[in-house]
């Protein structure tokens, strides 16, 4: 059996609220939270980024998979935030957490769906026996530039998966990916926002991707929406994810404890892993999870999970991704925002 | 220019490595050559417990330069229920919160930056509990 023997999840204490940045730019935050019903996103605290993200989620799931860290074989780590332009993250994970040196790692790039890769590559390694143990990462420090719409989403938080063959909690039994070139969003090299395509973003490149994915995920499985207990799709909203579960046949109870991102915001290659992460804290043995991740470019990566009977002996060994969301929450107002995200321009 | 002896200090500043006496057990962080109590030269390395409370703080309303634009901030000299004692910022607070006693849990944070050129200096900084 190969699947994920151990995760973890991390989210900032900060939050703004979509009314304090609609009001910074004189927008109605009604629309927002009634259209891409965003209610609140997390915002990392001056000290922190995809690294120290990393690293927090990776350590929780170190304490769920009780494995000596020596014993992982590969490390990736994926994020569209990398502290560096020029030197992997992983590199001072493995150190604060005590991996390697005889370890592999790399830094993967994909918009929203570098931690899905991450998870995919790690599984991958596992599965055809290169490596004992396998962790695979999504976290971010995502940027939106001021008075956009992205501004209201783009928010940090991470998780980790460490991938292997003994005491499986969630074992994988099915993948596909679906990839295509689809100019919805970018960011050139040394811009410090990116670019979208507004409205283009939606059908030709979020729907159709996770659509296709997921589609060929159940033929590939022969299991219907109705075999999973629980689904979770990328979120760059609140919208969206509840819109592509529904024409797919999912309903809103099986995607209730995965949508996190009205209160979360869109922590791009931690999206869908934060949400998985969130599932697995409440899991039962036997359940069946359905999962595809998007990012822009554009492609998207579809698992399912099949849920073990270890899942019980673990969850309570690290914080849940329910207590990161709803507790120890510190508010800010657009000021201090811009301060923390660095959109005001000082002299250095 | 921090990084060689910003490398240097990584096992400690990452992953707490502290060297214990092994004639008599006194904990030295950072570790040193010579224990501080009965001389002894033997040490072995173990990793400190990432909880405990904070003995005394101060608020830094004036921070150095690299810091000013973290103000007010507070650093404490913290206990860690393996009994050892560092300083260490105090994060992610309201600082009139802050009180001596509280109990707080070190987590991985950027401790500065080399400029805007430079390296991203990691390492422990305290979160209360
Ligand atoms: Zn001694």
């Amino acid at each position: 059996m190969i699947g994920i023997v151990g995760y973890g999840s991390y989210l900032p204490r900060y939050r703004i609220k979509s009314e304090t940045i609609a009001k910074q730019w004189g927008m109605d935050s009604g629309a927002i939270k009634r259209g891409l019903m965003l209610y609140e996103k997390t915002v990392p605290a001056q000290d922190e980024d995809t690294i120290t993200i990393s690293v927090e989620a990776a350590k929780n799931a170190l304490a769920r998979a009780q494995i000596d860290p020596q014993k992982i074989g590969a490390v990736y780590i994926g994020s569209e935030s990398h502290p560096y332009a020029v030197k992997p993250s992983a590199t001072v994970l493995i150190d604060a957490l005590g991996i390697g040196p005889h370890v592999h790692v790399a830094s993967y790039e994909f918009a929203c769906k570098a931690g899905t890769e991450a998870m995919y590559v790690a599984y991958s390694l596992v599965k055809a026996g290169e490596v004992e143990y396998a962790l695979g990462i999504g976290a971010d420090t995502s940027q939106g530039a001021p008075g956009d719409a992205l501004e209201y989403s783009a928010s940090a938080g991470g998780a980790a998966f460490i991938m292997g063959k003994e005491k499986v909690i969630a074992e994988i039994l099915f993948t596909h990916s679906f990839t295509s070139d689809t100019p919805d969003f970018w960011r050139r090299e040394h811009e410090y926002y990116p670019r979208h395509a507004g409205r283009f973003t939606g059908e030709p490149a979020y729907f159709k991707h996770i659509t296709n994915a997921a589609k060929s995920l159940l033929e590939k499985s022969r299991m219907i929406p109705k075999d999973f207990q629980h689904a979770v799709f990328h979120m760059p909203n609140g919208k969206f994810p509840q819109e592509v579960g529904k024409k797919l046949g999912f309903s809103k109870e099986q995607m209730e404890v995965g949508w996190i991102s009205p209160w979360m915001g869109n922590t791009y290659s931690g999206s869908s892993p934060t949400g998985l992460a969130a599932i697995l804290d409440v899991a039962k043995p036997g359940d069946k999870i359905f999962m595809v991740s998007f990012g822009s470019g554009a492609g998207s990566d579809g698992f399912i999970f099949s849920v073990t009977d270890e899942i019980k002996y673990v969850q309570n060994l690290a914080p849940k991704l329910r207590d990161y969301l709803d507790d120890n929450k510190i508010y800010l107002d657009y000021g201090q925002y811009a301060k923390f995200r660095k959109k005001i321009i000082v002299n250095e | 220019m921090i990084s060689p002896k910003y490398h240097r200090e990584i096992p400690q500043r990452y992953r707490l490595e502290a060297g214990k006496c092994k004639q008599c057990g006194t904990i030295s962080f950072p570790p040193r050559l010579i224990c501080p109590k009965c001389k002894s030269k033997n040490f072995e390395t173990v990793q400190l417990s990432r909880e405990g409370k904070i003995l005394t703080f101060t608020i830094i309303r004036v921070g150095p330069d690299k810091f000013s634009k973290e103000t007010p901030y507070v650093v404490a000299i913290i206990e860690l229920n393996d009994g050892a004692r560092l300083t260490a910022q105090v994060t992610d607070c309201d600082v009139n919160k802050v009180e001596i006693g509280t109990k707080v849990k070190l987590v991985f944070r950027k401790i500065q930056d080399e400029g805007k050129w430079g390296l991203h200096c990691y390492g422990y900084k305290a979160i209360l509990i």
